[in-house]
C-alpha cells in the first residue's frame, strides 16, 4: 500500500498532464468530426433537446415501467457512489489513497455541516443528508459528461428530493416537538399586534420551501447545460471562427463543474437548515 | 406572422419574469459582495461563516426563482 502511494505521488504530474492532453485532442478532432458530418450544423443542435426523456434501450413509448435515459443515468450515479464509498473505505490505510481521500473529504466536509448548521443532536440524521448530497454531486458531474444525460436537470426528479426533506422535516417537528412545533409560525419577539401577519408571512414562506429548493437545483443545471449548448450551437456557426466559442464552452464547463458542487451544497445546507427548525422550532 | 395577442402577451410577461430573476442576481451580489468585505477585514473569521453565506445566497436567489418560475410557466403551462 505504501509504495503504491510513493509510485503516484512520484508520477502524477507527468501522466496526469498527458491524459489531459490526450483528451483535449481527442475533444477537437470529435468537434471536427460533428461539424463536418453535420449538414446544418447551425440548426442541428437545440439547447433544450438534451433534457427529452427517451427510452434507453430502444422503442419509442414511456410508459410507467420503461426504462428511460434518465433512469439510467440515475442508476450511474447510484453505482459511482457506491464505488466511491466502497472503494474509498476498503484500503483504510494511514497514508490514503486518492480515492480514499475524496472518500474521507466528502465524509468530513458533510458532517462538519451538519454539525455546524444544524446542531450535534441533528447529527442522528446525518446519514440521509450525506446521501442526499452524494446523490446529487454524483448526478450532476455524471451529467457533465458529454452526451450524458442530468436527471438533476429534470423538475420532477429534483421536486421528489424537496418533497422528501420537506415532508421528513415536517413530520419531524412534529413527532419531536408536538403542538409547539407551530411555534415555529408564531414569532414570539415581535409585537403582538404584528404577529398574525408574521404568521402568515411565516406559513407562506414555510410552504414555499420545496418549491424553491427543487426549481434552485434544477435551474441552476438546466440553465447551465443549456448554456453550453447554446455556445456549441455558436460553433457549429462559425466555421473557422469557432475557436472562440470553443473557449467559451470551456470557461462555461469549468463554472459548471463548480456550479454542479454548490448547488449540491447548497441544497444540503438548507436541507440543515430545515432540519435545525425541526429539531428547535423556537422563533 | 404567427400566434395571437394572447400570445404576445405570454412572451412578454415571460421575457419579463426574466428580468425578475437578474434582478435577484443583485441581492446574491450584494450578500457575496458584502461578505467579502468583511471577510477582508476579519480573514481568521471567515472560513466559519461560509456556511452562512451561502445560506444569505439562497434566500436572496429564492425570490429570483420565483420569477424564474412564472416564467417557465407563462412559457410551458398557461
Amino acid at each position: 500500500m505504501a509504495s503504491n502511494t510513493e509510485q503516484t505521488a512520484g508520477q502524477t504530474p507527468k501522466s496526469t498532464k498527458g491524459i489531459g492532453i490526450a483528451l483535449f485532442a481527442l475533444a477537437i478532432v470529435l468537434f471536427v468530426i460533428g461539424v463536418v458530418g453535420t449538414k446544418d450544423p447551425a440548426l442541428s443542435i437545440h439547447p433544450m433537446d438534451q433534457f427529452e426523456l427517451k427510452p434507453a434501450f430502444g422503442g419509442k413509448e414511456i410508459s410507467l415501467f420503461t426504462v428511460t435515459n434518465g433512469a439510467v443515468w440515475n442508476f450511474l450515479a447510484v453505482l459511482a457512489v457506491l464505488a466511491l464509498m466502497v472503494v474509498g473505505t476498503r484500503g483504510r490505510a494511514i497514508i490514503p489513497s486518492r480515492v480514499q481521500s475524496i472518500a474521507e473529504m466528502a465524509y468530513g466536509f458533510v458532517h462538519k455541516m451538519v454539525e455546524d448548521v444544524a446542531g450535534k443532536d441533528a447529527l442522528d440524521y446525518f446519514p440521509y443528508i450525506f446521501t442526499l448530497f452524494l446523490f446529487i454531486v454524483m448526478t450532476n458531474f455524471l451529467g457533465l459528461i458529454p452526451t450524458s444525460f442530468t436527471p438533476t436537470a429534470q423538475i420532477a426528479v429534483t421536486v421528489v428530493l424537496a418533497l422528501a426533506v420537506f415532508i421528513a422535516v415536517t413530520v419531524l417537528g412534529f413527532v419531536k416537538n408536538g403542538v409547539s412545533f407551530l411555534g415555529l409560525f408564531w414569532v414570539s419577539s415581535a409585537p403582538l399586534a404584528l404577529r398574525p401577519v408574521l404568521a402568515i408571512i411565516e406559513v407562506t414562506s414555510y410552504f414555499v420551501r420545496p418549491v424553491s429548493l427543487s426549481i434552485r437545483l434544477a435551474g441552476n443545471v438546466m440553465a447551465g447545460h443549456a448554456v453550453l449548448k447554446v455556445f456549441a450551437g455558436f460553433a457549429g456557426a462559425l466555421g473557422a471562427f469557432a475557436v472562440l466559442p470553443i473557449l467559451g464552452v470551456v470557461a462555461i464547463y469549468a463554472l459548471e463543474v463548480l456550479v454542479s458542487f454548490i448547488q449540491a451544497y447548497v441544497f444540503t445546507v438548507l436541507t440543515c437548515v430545515y432540519l435545525k427548525d425541526a429539531l428547535h422550532p423556537s422563533h | 406572422m404567427e400566434g395571437d395577442i394572447a400570445n404576445l402577451g405570454q412572451y412578454i410577461g415571460a421575457g419579463m419574469g426574466a428580468l425578475g430573476a437578474g434582478i435577484a442576481a443583485l441581492g446574491v451580489g450584494n450578500v457575496a459582495g458584502n461578505f467579502l468585505a468583511g471577510a477582508l477585514r476579519n480573514p481568521s473569521a471567515a472560513a466559519g461563516q461560509t456556511a452562512t453565506l451561502f445560506i444569505g445566497i439562497a434566500f436572496a436567489e429564492a425570490l429570483g426563482i420565483f420569477s424564474f418560475l412564472v416564467a417557465l410557466l407563462l412559457m410551458f403551462a398557461v
